[in-house]
């Protein structure tokens, strides 16, 4: 297979699969820094010429990560579904991007697709698409997951309560999950970074987290974002582990990095879902992703982070998880530089994430040397809004004091529903509405704030 | 009237996080006040990163210690924020003045991320642990400007230390933007890994570890690194016990 294009009397050649895709990839500063990036402007654009003519059986046939020696490639070739596959075998990655476009795209063909298209696939039709084909076609697909709530229904939106402390206080979380709670965040999961990753330390924060939702029979999930060989020792001593989570990569290596292979995983899910604690579903994995996690690990075999995030999908979706977001902003600017690089790129990893069949959420974020700030935040918000983004993550005041970024407020996401007219998962809608937190504004009874304290064990001493 | 007026109740609440809590059940967008409020910290976070060191006062500010000043690969703070590479190797030109020790140790101050912390904290930190090692066979200090950590293994391997202990301005928080950290590698190399280097991290004046206190610890695990031959995941850091003691 030649890889070439002539563009105004220009030939630009490409020397292998990997190649055309990191070339046709727009502008990122991972992409540069790995040194796989497009020589000029008219280089990527001529890549994409490529990229449009070449079929998609070719993505079955040329890996860009040897299967040999990649547990990840062996599961996206070895799990490919050829009957899903069927009705595009003859279709060039350019045919593709013009189906999922046409009306005979939609959320039954869709979910019908998913498991005919591979990582590879997905990620070279996103990069023939602008940032409002990859909104519209998103926004076409619904991917619904269960536990105690159902997060992924058209038209909800639900976000992730993330009540960081530095040092883990169990008040000082409290006090941040009251926050939330008013303000009506919480649906998708509420969801701890611990300051100490100790297994004794995650377990006390479980049982709080769990005795909060118990008291206040709130019907959602909790999770401490620990690893996932520690919440297996922690479900082995009889914890409340409700979400296993794990930040998971595109390549086998990287995974490695982070400490996982596909069978911990798989041991960590039968783990959970022995537990049987979900009461509206069985879903109970949790997993973060994001662009240039392999290359931080030096583990990217020259393929752009984008394709290599898209790989990271194809292990997520191995395991049915309940929710799955990527971490745009928050690796850094050496991979993503700027407001415009971490838009794009929370698109991308939005439309690619629901292509394949995940229930996608996004931590709209960024660094501090990101130049980047919450305007650049309010546009990707909108955006992923528009798209049918199923969760987002937010904490006080968009200020992370544990992790030293910046993400969504819950004001924030408050916003988000207002302007998309999007509600929250079913179940907690109405337990807000039990608790009186259902519509902000001077309208509503103030609910007994005292008595909620007291209950919280938040009471002034 | 402001949210803490309306609501005392909350205001308990409010002392147990340093988290940018609303508390307010009447809800409603964002305050100006607290729009602003993050703006301005975030402004300052990022004045601290992009704004140079003031190299010739943190100089003067270490006293009469001999010192030798370098420059990265990564020309300017665009580059450096792009090429985390590049800040982690010395520019050519500036190899061949670092003298061949050998020495027991090399300290090393680098920028890092944040220039706030090497001008309001380095000088403390610096003199003191110049005291600390007076018995060693301590290198001249090395400024390194546009640096990595990373940086600090070349320049140890090149003056032949047995030990290099670098200080960096850590990437500012909205909190906090004058935190340095420091990390020990023992035989420095161009390309060891982080996990052979040892951290003591959040040294500040503003509760974080003081000048004193980082220097006890920094001197605790060098002469423990240097009697063991290791750094890093092999050396576990009991200074807190010892210092009590």
């Amino acid at each position: 297979m030649k890889f070439e294009h002539i563009a105004g009397g220009e030939t630009h050649a490409f020397a292998s699969l990997a190649q055309v895709m990191a070339a046709a990839t727009p502008l990122r500063s991972g992409d540069e820094l790995a040194g796989i990036a497009a020589s000029s402007e008219a280089n990527r654009v001529a890549a994409r010429y490529v990229l449009a003519d070449l079929p998609l059986t070719h993505f079955l046939n040329d890996v860009v990560v040897p299967y040999e020696s990649d547990e990840v490639t062996r599961l996206i070739i070895d799990s490919h579904d050829a009957e899903a596959f069927a009705p595009f075998r003859s279709m060039t990655v350019g045919d593709l991007r013009n189906w999922l476009l046409s009306d005979a795209a939609d959320a039954v063909s869709l979910a019908k697709a998913a498991r005919g298209f591979t990582p590879e696939m997905i990620a070279a039709v996103s990069k023939l698409m602008r940032n409002q084909d990859l909104i519209a076609v998103a926004a076409k697909t619904e991917v619904i997951t269960r536990f105690r709530s159902t997060v992924g229904l058209k038209g909800r939106l639900s976000t992730r309560l993330q009540p960081n402390h530095p040092s883990d206080d169990l008040r000082g979380i409290a006090a941040a999950i009251l926050d939330g709670l008013l303000q009506g965040s919480g649906d998708a999961v509420i969801g701890i970074n611990p300051a100490s990753d100790s297994i004794q330390n995650c377990t006390d924060l479980l049982w709080a987290l769990d005795g909060l939702r118990q008291e206040f029979d709130i019907p959602t999930q909790s999770c401490v974002l620990t690893h996932v060989t520690n919440s297996m020792e922690i479900m082995e001593s009889g914890g409340p582990v409700d979400l296993v989570f794990q930040s998971i990569a595109g390549t086998q290596a990287a995974n490695e990095g982070f400490g996982v292979t596909l069978s911990i995983l798989k041991e960590a899910q039968e783990a959970a879902l022995g537990l049987k604690r979900g009461t509206v579903g069985t879903d109970c994995m949790y997993f973060e992703t994001g662009q240039g996690a392999p290359l931080s690990a030096d583990a990217h075999h020259g393929v752009d982070q984008q394709t290599l995030e898209a790989r990271a999908y194809a292990v997520a979706r191995a395991f049915d998880p309940f929710l799955v977001n990527s971490v745009v902003g928050f690796i850094g600017p050496e991979y993503l530089y700027n407001g415009k690089q971490v838009i794009r790129a929370g698109l991308e990893d939005h439309f690619c994430g629901k292509l394949l069949g995940l229930p996608m959420g996004m931590d709209v974020c960024y660094t501090n040397h990101v130049d980047a700030d919450q305007d650049d935040m309010d546009t990707l918000a909108c955006l992923l809004g528009a798209a049918g983004v199923n969760f987002v993550i937010c904490v006080p005041g968009s200020d992370d004091v544990m992790l030293s970024y910046q993400t969504l407020s819950f004001e924030d996401g408050r916003w988000m529903r207002s302007i998309s007219g999007a509600r929250p998962a079913p179940e907690f809608e109405g337990w807000l509405a039990r608790m009186g937190l259902e519509q902000m504004g001077p309208d509503r009874a103030i609910p007994d704030m005292s008595a909620m304290m007291k209950r919280m064990g938040l009471a002034a001493e | 009237m402001s949210e803490i007026d309306k609501h005392p109740a909350f205001n308990a609440l409010r002392r147990l996080t340093p988290a940018r809590l609303r508390l307010d059940p009447e809800g409603g967008p964002a305050t100006l006040e607290s729009v602003l409020d993050f703006q301005l910290s975030h402004a300052k976070a990022r004045d601290a990163i992009w704004k140079p060191v003031d190299w010739e006062a943190v100089e003067a500010g270490i006293g009469g210690a001999e010192v030798i000043r370098v420059h990265s690969r990564a020309e300017d703070r665009g580059v450096y924020i792009r090429r985390p590479d590049l800040g982690r190797r010395l520019r050519e030109r500036d190899a061949d003045t670092l003298p061949e020790g050998p020495f027991d140790a090399v300290i090393v101050l680098a920028d890092g991320l944040s220039a706030d912390a090497v001008n309001t904290n380095s000088a403390e930190v610096m003199t003191g642990l110049v005291g600390a090692f007076s018995d060693l066979k301590l290198g001249p200090i090395v400024l390194a400007e546009q640096g990595r950590v990373g940086i600090g293994d070349e320049i140890g391997e090149r003056m032949g230390a047995k030990l290099v202990v670098m200080v960096i301005g850590e990437r500012p928080g909205l909190s906090l933007t004058t935190s340095l950290g420091a990390y020990l590698t023992i035989n420095p190399r161009v390309g060891t890994p982080d996990s052979s280097r040892n951290c003591v991290s959040n040294i500040h004046n503003s509760g974080g570890l003081s000048a004193e206190k980082a220097v006890a610890k920094i001197d605790w695990l060098v002469r423990h690194a240097l009697k063991l031959g290791v750094t890093g995941v092999g050396l576990k850091d009991n200074s807190d016990k010892i210092l009590i003691e």
